[in-house]
């Protein structure tokens, strides 16, 4: 038998490969923008929880290094239409940071240096599905991703991974965030393809 | 990890393709007042990042967010609310000539 060619074009790791409705396959990383980069010195930087009757926890950069740290690898999915699979992190669990955090809200707006805003349940946010993360693929977050430090939620679409993030204000009721007050979905799941209000 | 170039924005001309699809009028032309800072000046000179997941127009004086624009397959969602009022330059009016009959 002959060799066969899988042609110039072919992929052969993309074979197979299971994406959300719409997605494409991208190897680089793309970086879309909404506004200048912020740039947020390490010894200025801070990151809060403010809980619904108006306590707000808080972690200087030294504090959030000193917790136990996690390495997820996750595939992440862009409302654009691209996806990105087997991203390596580190980062710091929000379970941990929500430890003790005493709060019965239902609903987070996540906040960041530069504005951005994005909302999201509180129980997106846990058991093991959201962390803080600080590196990527070995090294240290660079700027335009996201760094210092960005939340990461691989199961929602990419815009709910806020970069920049400075903290996360609990809810009693919905607070629609930068995207969602401008046609894009409120929950943005990839697998069902909420892509815009009323998808 | 790639480094693509930063911060990079075009000017609000970026908007008017977009913005042609909604209004008669080509508001890049039109004077609008930021609501952050104050600043009046044509939708032109905003800076525009994007354009996906939109275009976000920011006031090149204070940064904010002046008008942002999302074009979904079947709608188009344009949130103007860091906008005070835009100024947008018509055509002169008709001067009556007064040759009409006076309906008084």
């Amino acid at each position: 038998m002959g060799f066969v060619s899988r042609g110039f074009r072919g992929r052969p790791r993309d074979e197979g490969v299971k994406l959300p409705p719409g997605q494409y396959l991208v190897h680089d990383f793309p970086v879309l923008s909404a506004g200048p980069t912020p740039r947020i010195p390490l010894d200025r930087w801070e990151f809060a929880i403010d809980t619904e009757d108006g306590r707000t926890h808080r972690w200087s950069w030294q504090e959030l290094m000193a917790l136990p740290s996690e390495t997820p690898t996750v595939d992440l999915h862009c409302v654009t239409k691209w996806s990105k699979l087997g991203t390596a992190w580190k980062g710091v669990s929000l379970d941990t940071l929500f430890a003790d955090v005493e709060s019965s809200a239902e609903y987070a707006l996540v906040y960041s240096y530069g504005g951005y805003t994005t909302n999201l349940p509180v129980e997106d946010l846990l058991d093991g599905k959201a962390w803080i993360v600080y590196q990527f693929d070995g090294e240290e977050l660079a700027a335009a991703h996201g760094g210092p430090a960005r939340l990461l939620v691989p199961h929602l679409y990419l815009w709910k991974s806020a970069k920049w993030v400075q903290g996360i204000r609990l809810l009693n009721e919905d607070w629609p965030g930068f995207w969602e007050t401008a046609g894009y979905h409120n929950y943005g799941d990839p697998w069902r393809e909420q892509r815009y209000q009323g998808d | 990890m790639t480094e693509p170039a930063q911060d990079s924005y075009q000017d609000g001309n970026a908007l008017a393709g977009p913005l042609r699809e909604i209004f008669a009028v080509d508001v890049t032309a039109a004077a609008g007042q930021c609501v952050h800072c104050g600043l009046t000046g044509p939708v032109a000179s905003l800076r525009v990042y994007g354009p996906a997941p939109g275009l976000v127009a920011r006031c090149p004086a204070c940064d904010e967010v002046v008008l942002r624009l999302v074009r979904g397959p079947e709608s188009v969602w344009l949130d103007l609310r860091g906008t005070v009022s835009l100024r947008i330059p018509l055509p002169a009016r008709g001067v009556p000539d007064g040759s009409e009959a006076d309906t008084t």
